[in-house]
């Protein structure tokens, strides 16, 4: 089990392998479809985004409501091939890892071996178990959005899976 | 003819425990079908995704937390006596109530945006519900809901076979769709199948069959030996858990039929998750 921190650090990044499992500590923020479609938009009209996402991670996931006393809800990952439109104009600017679950498009991958980034893989559907690991949660952007606004998240011991890594190696190619 | 009042409240609150109780509580079916899973499997990556499920699943049920963040959307199946009244209000708002209650007060995530194409804005109480309604005889209201995520309902399919296709047709589309699904829909999948009846009727019939149990077999034992046969056939696939490989792809298939035209067949392919929720209460 290998052990790595966000923002990730250029020889962590290069040292994970597709199949390799993961606990990741650090900050990340979240973002789902209606934030990216948001990103995209500035971007496409010459607007900065609103955080700066140079060398960080984004983790698709729109959380359950937090209970009292609770950091988070429960937040496993959503489908990731729906920010497929997206993500390659957003590793351009320098993204280096996107968390979410099942596969990429050809475009995706190509973009990931390019900008030297990796996708993670968290386990669909554990989304209690995941909520563990998060241990803060903080309202970044676009609130309207309710669970899908962008979130910054302290996590500790997130257990991932590395799906697809800085050479193009796939877990789901078998 | 006598009447048997039901008040709408009493309707609202059994409402909010289906959808409460679905989302926190898996059912034994799931739960034992995980496990045994997890023992047959020989990839340990497998095993180890199982028992992260199972985990997950204790950890729902003991903190009275969604298993899931997408605690999806309100499907109801309804079996309305004809010799019910509803007192102090009307049958659908009874219901509508009951989903945002549940929604909102147990801290279910609300993943309902008021209109498909332009606004795409949230309802904030995760209404409206789907409600499939049937009057049948009697004095009772049965009601069978499950709470649907989207990561596999956008993996499912519907195709107008014709009568040629035969039993081979409705095998290879069955396992065309889920192999199309592979990893996205958060395998091992439970697999709901509708043949028959019209268009709409087969989707129908689809998402009914992966409300029943899945430790259930189709009356008919032709359609049970199929759903046997295509389950086999879909974990020879190494989808498995997580679509990381391994002998579990789906945990169980239903297949659910109806009477159709002479022109056609119909079948539909509604693909569930692990995390396959549904009770059922009868007033």
């Amino acid at each position: 089990m290998k052990k790595i921190t966000f923002p990730i650090s250029e020889e962590q990044l290069m040292d994970l392998k597709a199949g390799d499992r993961v606990l990741a500590s650090g900050y990340l923020y979240t973002a789902r479809d209606a934030a990216h479609k948001r990103m995209y938009e500035l971007l496409q009209k010459g607007e900065p985004l609103p955080v700066d996402i140079s060398g960080q991670t984004i983790y698709y996931v729109g959380a359950a409501p937090a209970k009292p006393g609770c950091a988070v809800g429960p937040c496993g990952p959503t489908s990731s091939y729906r920010m497929d439109k997206y993500a390659p104009s957003l590793l351009d600017l320098g993204l280096k890892v996107m968390i979410g679950k099942g596969m990429r498009s050809d475009e995706v991958i190509n973009s990931i071996i390019k900008n030297k980034a990796v996708y993670l893989i968290a386990i669909g559907g554990a989304a209690a178990l995941i909520a563990k690991s998060i241990k803060k949660s903080e309202l970044i952007c676009y609130e309207d959005l309710g669970t899908e606004a962008i979130y910054r998240y302290e996590v500790e011991d997130m257990p991932l899976i590395v799906g697809i890594d800085s050479i193009g190696g796939n877990v789901y190619v078998r | 003819m006598n009447v048997r009042k039901i008040p709408a409240s009493q309707i609202t609150e059994a409402v909010k425990k289906l959808f409460m109780d679905c989302n926190y509580y898996i059912g034994d079916d799931i739960s034992q079908a995980l496990k045994d899973a997890r023992e047959n499997e020989d990839l340990q990556i497998a095993k180890d995704v199982l028992q992260q499920l199972i985990d997950n699943n204790s950890i729902a049920a003991n903190e009275r937390i969604p298993m899931c963040q997408d605690t999806g959307m309100a499907v109801l199946f309804v079996e309305y006596g004809d010799k019910v009244a509803v007192e102090d209000g009307s049958f659908k708002d009874a219901v509508e109530e009951g989903v945002r209650r549940a929604y909102i007060d147990g801290y279910l995530r609300k993943s309902v945006v008021s209109d498909p194409v332009f606004d795409r804005k949230n309802t904030k109480d995760n209404t409206p519900a789907i409600i499939h309604t049937e009057i049948t005889q009697g004095d009772k209201i049965h009601i069978t809901a499950g709470g649907k995520g989207f990561g596999s309902e956008n993996m499912s399919a519907i195709k107008m076979l014709t009568p040629s296709a035969g039993v081979e047709g409705v095998k290879k589309f069955v396992l065309d769709t889920v192999a199309h699904a592979g990893p996205n829909p958060c395998p091992p999948m439970v697999v709901g199948v509708g043949i028959g009846g019209t268009f709409e009727k087969a989707a129908q019939l689809a998402k009914r069959a992966t409300l029943r149990p899945i430790n259930t077999s189709n009356p008919d034992e032709r359609y049970a030996k199929l759903e046997n046969e295509l389950l086999e056939e879909i974990n020879k696939m190494n989808i498995g858990p997580a679509g990381l490989g391994g002998k579990t792809s789906a945990l169980g298939l239903n297949i659910e039929t109806y009477p159709t035209h002479i022109a056609g067949m119909p079948v539909a392919v509604n693909i569930c998750c692990h995390a396959c929720r549904h009770k059922e209460v009868t007033i």
